[in-house]
């Protein structure tokens, strides 16, 4: 069963910047966007599995550190003309604590 | 028309090529801008005309030349009236009516009626059978014709004329072309290239008729009567043609344009912003008169269509000044390539390879050490290239003796050079990043409508990654869509696509407005995305750093990963450490240090680098304060084996020890580390330093490379071991290590400041040209002292940045969290 996780507060994370979350199922990337919106995918691209909290955030995007794909935050899926998708997890924020739903 | 309306109503008149472009520009930059009607006289959505050519000849289907297809104008909310010709424009009103009466009321108009084909004034001109090439029905009326009549005559022998009549032949037809110049395609090429062209068409079984004037058509007798059968020439000769195409010239389709009293003069007339004197009406096309020049080749009708669409959404930025041509004519097999002036002048010399035997000819024109035209047949590899050096308008004094060898004389033996795009077989892989292959990047051209590079690279991923095949791709570009496709002048690329301003605009705007943050440039500048992507915040971050060094804040979330985590990520998320090593130089005390280290944080690989140092590859991240912790503490400082930054500076033992040594090459080679210590630059800075001219530290490929000789040093610039091999350029000559120290500080520091994003010093060089380095560097010694001094202030207090990361800068980069 899913539940709600705390996982930090929201300026732990930098804006446009990124952390990762340990977690039973695997590493988590947890995204801050410009307006504070947060997001979380599965620590693994699409592509070959590079790690996309370390990639350059910009708009609601990350681009993956290894070989440039572009993912968007929201749903997880490349940007065309890739395919691909990196799974989500939904994310909320109360006050200033960050959660994921694992 | 008294409703209210909400938004300011735009219509086009004419559904082609260049006016859907200037809408789609449109709906890049104002997306919800007008609400927009277009009128079309064909009964097909906006197609690539220019690909009409491989339909004749058989190598493609109509269904594969659409450009936009019904869904597009659908999902952009356009109203398309097809098979519907405008047949007035009432200005009064503002309403166009068409010629079944449908009528569409305009705030703004923009009018991209083409051209018409012109059709000989002879008797006869009339007859059935009798057609122009311009569009889908004249293509399918030939085909169809090809499959029942023999002779086929095809009058012109310029571009369209040589594609019909290839594609005719390929069909089947018994095919003539007659011409009325002295050789074929005279205003494209020269006589030489003109008649090895007709040389190598005669071969495929074409036939020619030069200098020949037409009489009149002959209509047939009995079952063929109605239709033409002949041809006949003033000189008396007659020949059978059972089809006759007249590819003899365009004009620019000004009919409802005249009557709508809007001025015209061989071609509808129009202002920088493609304005015309009514400016409610804008026009843009083939139908256009522009400082007197109509064009009929899409390439500069696309720059039209961009300069409008951005007036046309109210930016008023841009103004279209002219193009410069090049064609490329689409005949499979046949390699042929000119562009600008090619024909010269009293004021201009040429530089001619002619040999017949092999089917090579190449003529280049100069005029005051610039580029100003050029002429290829059989050997097109390097007409992009040349083609880039003509708009670019760079000096061309330095390359100018190899010049006529093409671009893999000039330096370059990567695979751009070696395989020649046109003789490549379809399987052949161009990216070999990405594995992509010919085939793969021609149909995507053919079957998405791409015209640029960065077409290809979104769509293929080839050029995408280290861009090694990027000129491979613009060759195969070129020789798909022909004269379609221009590249800009290098220092008008735009950034990536969140802008329309290119790398030199950037650094000037940034100078001038003293920018100091990537926010304002971007809000000053109207960037189209919220805050940039990884291509162009990076460039704006060095960009800011470099032009005010001391007020410019870094940016690490505009770092890509290396230069965040100051370590070099690898497949597996891990990531190197490469310990600096000044010049090369080592202790047993860092050795160990080194080795201590690697057993400690379980480092897998202990490697020995291209760059004289040891790498430590496979370290974990949260790892790598502590690892950087520890070699500190023993006296080392991290490395650059990432980064735009200054990596290495190899030496050799020099006379330290060898014993033909004749300058100290290690003890310079750490003097000039050290100088450049976290120097952040374009792109990655690699020195060398040899004692002799045995030059061991191979300082031929270097960014800077210093050659020790008995009187001196001889210093070299602009060499690169990469992607492309380029061997590096003399730049002077000098006595003593101080002086190396200026005149490679200037020359890197005038590289930092002038050089585009990613641009090595090879790349910058070629643009500029070596004589404007010299001149700023040698020649000036003010300027190379200001120079010096700029770099050494900029460095004044570098830190070193994983120190600070061990005191606990940037932490959280570091630090993982749980659950
Ligand atoms: C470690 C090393 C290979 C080795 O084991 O010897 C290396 C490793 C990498 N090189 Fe290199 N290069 C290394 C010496 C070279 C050399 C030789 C030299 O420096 O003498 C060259 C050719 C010389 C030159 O640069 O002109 C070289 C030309 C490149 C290029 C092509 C650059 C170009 O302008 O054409 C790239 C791609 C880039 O930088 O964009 C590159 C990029 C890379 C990267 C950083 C790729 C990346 O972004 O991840 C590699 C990191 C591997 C990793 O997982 O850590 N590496 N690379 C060498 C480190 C030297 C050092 O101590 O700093
Ligand atoms: C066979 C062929 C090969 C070519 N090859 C090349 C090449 O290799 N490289 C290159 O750069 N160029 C090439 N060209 C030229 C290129 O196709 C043209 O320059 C380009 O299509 C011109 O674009 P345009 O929008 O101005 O005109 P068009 O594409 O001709 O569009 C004008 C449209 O307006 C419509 N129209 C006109 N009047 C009205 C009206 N009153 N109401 C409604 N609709 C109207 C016309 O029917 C037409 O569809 C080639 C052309 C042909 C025919
Ligand atoms: S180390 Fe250099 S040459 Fe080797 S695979 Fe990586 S980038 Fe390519
Ligand atoms: S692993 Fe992400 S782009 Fe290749």
């Amino acid at each position: 069963m899913a539940e709600w996780k705390r996982v930090c507060k929201v300026e732990d994370i930098p804006q446009l910047g990124a952390r990762v979350v340990r977690s039973a199922e695997g590493d988590i990337a947890v995204f801050r966007t410009a307006q504070d919106a947060v997001f979380a995918l599965r620590d693994k691209c699409p592509h070959k599995g590079g790690p996309l909290s370390q990639g350059l955030v910009h708009g609601e995007q990350v681009t993956c550190s290894l070989h440039g794909w572009k993912l968007r935050l929201d749903n997880g899926e490349a940007v065309a003309p890739d395919v691909g998708c990196a799974r989500r997890y939904p994310t909320r924020v109360e006050g200033d604590a960050v959660f994921i739903e694992i | 028309m008294s409703k209210p309306h909400a938004k300011p109503r735009l219509v086009m008149v004419g559904n082609g090529m260049a006016g859907v472009r200037t809408i789609e520009e449109l709906l890049k930059i104002a997306p919800d801008f007008y609400d927009i009607a277009i009128f079309g006289a064909e009964p097909h959505p906006n197609y690539n005309r220019i690909l009409l050519s491989p339909v004749l000849a058989g190598e493609m289907t109509v269904q594969d030349i659409v450009l936009n297809d019904h869904d597009w104008y659908r999902d952009n909310g356009i109203r398309l009236h097809l098979g519907k010709k405008v047949a007035q424009i009432d200005r009064v009103r503002r309403v166009v009516v068409a010629e079944d009466g449908t009528e569409e009321p305009y705030d703004r108009l923009l009018l991209a009626t083409g051209s018409n084909p012109f059709m000989l004034p002879v008797p006869g001109n009339d007859l059935p059978g009798v057609i122009s090439y311009r569009d889908i029905k004249d293509t399918d009326d030939m085909i169809e014709a090809a499959q029942r009549y023999r002779h086929a005559v095809v009058i012109g022998g310029g571009l369209l004329g040589l594609e019909a009549a290839n594609g005719l032949k390929l069909r089947g037809m018994d095919v003539t072309v007659v011409h009325i110049g002295p050789w074929l395609l005279e205003r494209q090429l020269d006589e030489t290239a003109g008649r090895m062209l007709q040389k190598s068409l005669e071969d495929r079984g074409l036939k020619f008729l030069l200098q020949k004037q037409t009489e009149m058509l002959v209509a047939g007798e009995g079952e063929r009567s109605g239709r033409v059968a002949a041809i006949r020439f003033k000189d008396g000769m007659q020949i059978p043609a059972d089809l006759v195409v007249m590819a003899v010239g365009i004009r620019p389709n000004t009919a409802l344009a005249e009557a709508a009293g809007i001025y015209c003069n061989r071609g509808i007339v129009v202002n920088d912003t493609l304005q015309t004197y009514d400016p409610k009406i804008y026009a843009v096309g083939e139908c256009v008169a522009h400082r007197g020049v109509a064009y009929g080749l899409v390439a500069p009708l696309f720059e039209q269509g961009k300069v409008a669409a951005n007036h046309l959404a109210n930016y008023g930025i841009g103004r279209y000044t002219g193009s410069v041509t090049s064609t490329k004519l689409k005949v499979t097999g046949i390699d042929l390539f000119s562009a600008g002036d090619f024909i010269g002048g009293k004021d201009t010399e040429e530089i001619v390879l002619n040999d017949a035997a092999g089917g090579v000819y190449k003529k280049l024109v100069i005029k005051d050490d610039r580029l100003v035209g050029g002429v290829m047949y059989g050997d097109t590899a390097d007409g992009p290239w040349y083609f880039q050096l003509l708009k670019d308008g760079r000096d061309i004094h330095d390359i100018r003796d190899h010049l006529i060898f093409g671009q893999s004389l000039v330096g370059d033996v990567g695979h751009q050079g070696q395989n020649k795009a046109a003789a490549m077989a379809d399987d052949a892989e161009v990216c070999g990043c990405n594995g992509v292959s010919k085939g793969s990047i021609v149909r995507a051209i053919k079957e998405k409508g791409l015209f640029s590079l960065d077409d290809i690279k979104k769509h293929t991923k080839a050029a995408s990654s280290c861009g090694s095949c990027a000129g491979l791709c613009e060759q195969i570009l070129s020789a798909t869509i022909g004269g379609a496709y221009t590249p800009a002048a290098s220092d008008r690329k735009p950034v990536c696509a969140c802008t329309e301003h290119a790398h030199q605009e950037v650094r000037d705007v940034i100078r001038r407005e003293r920018l100091t943050k990537i926010r304002d440039v971007m809000r000053f500048m109207e960037w189209k995305t919220p805050d940039g992507c990884d291509k162009c915040r990076p460039a704006l971050n060095y960009y800011l750093i470099s032009t005010w060094p001391q007020a410019a804040q870094d940016d690490p979330r505009s770092r890509l990963i290396n230069e965040r985590a100051h370590a070099n990520i690898q497949k597996d998320g891990t990531y190197s450490v490469v310990p600096r090593m000044w010049g090369g130089l080592t202790t047993p005390a860092e050795l160990r240090a080194i080795a201590d280290a690697a057993e400690k944080y379980k480092v897998p690989t202990v490697k020995v680098t291209g760059g004289q140092r040891i790498d430590l590859l496979g370290v974990k991240k949260e790892d790598l304060p502590k690892i950087w912790a520890d070699l500190g503490a023993a006296g080392m400082v991290s490395g650059h084996a990432y980064g735009k930054s200054i990596r290495t500076v190899k030496t050799c033992v020099g006379m330290e020890h060898c014993r033909f040594g004749t300058q100290l090459a290690m003890d310079l080679g750490v003097k000039l580390e050290k100088m450049l210590f976290d120097m952040y630059a374009p792109h990655k800075v690699k020195l060398a330093v040899s004692g002799c001219p045995r030059n061991c530290a191979e300082a031929g490929i270097k960014d800077v490379g210093v050659i020790g000789v008995d009187s001196g040093y001889e210093i070299y610039v602009a060499g690169n071991g990469g992607i492309k091999t380029e061997v590096a350029q003399f730049l002077v000559k000098v006595k003593g290590d101080e002086e190396v120290m200026e005149y490679s500080g200037a020359f890197l520091q005038l590289y930092r400041e002038e050089g585009f994003y990613l641009e090595r010093t090879c790349h910058y060089v070629e643009r500029v040209g070596l004589d404007y380095v010299k001149g700023k560097v040698v020649e000036d010694a003010e300027n190379r002292k200001a120079l010096h001094a700029r770099l050494l202030d900029a460095l004044r207090d570098a830190k070193d940045p994983w120190a600070e990361r061990v005191a606990g800068v940037e932490k959280q980069e570091f630090e993982t969290l749980s659950v």
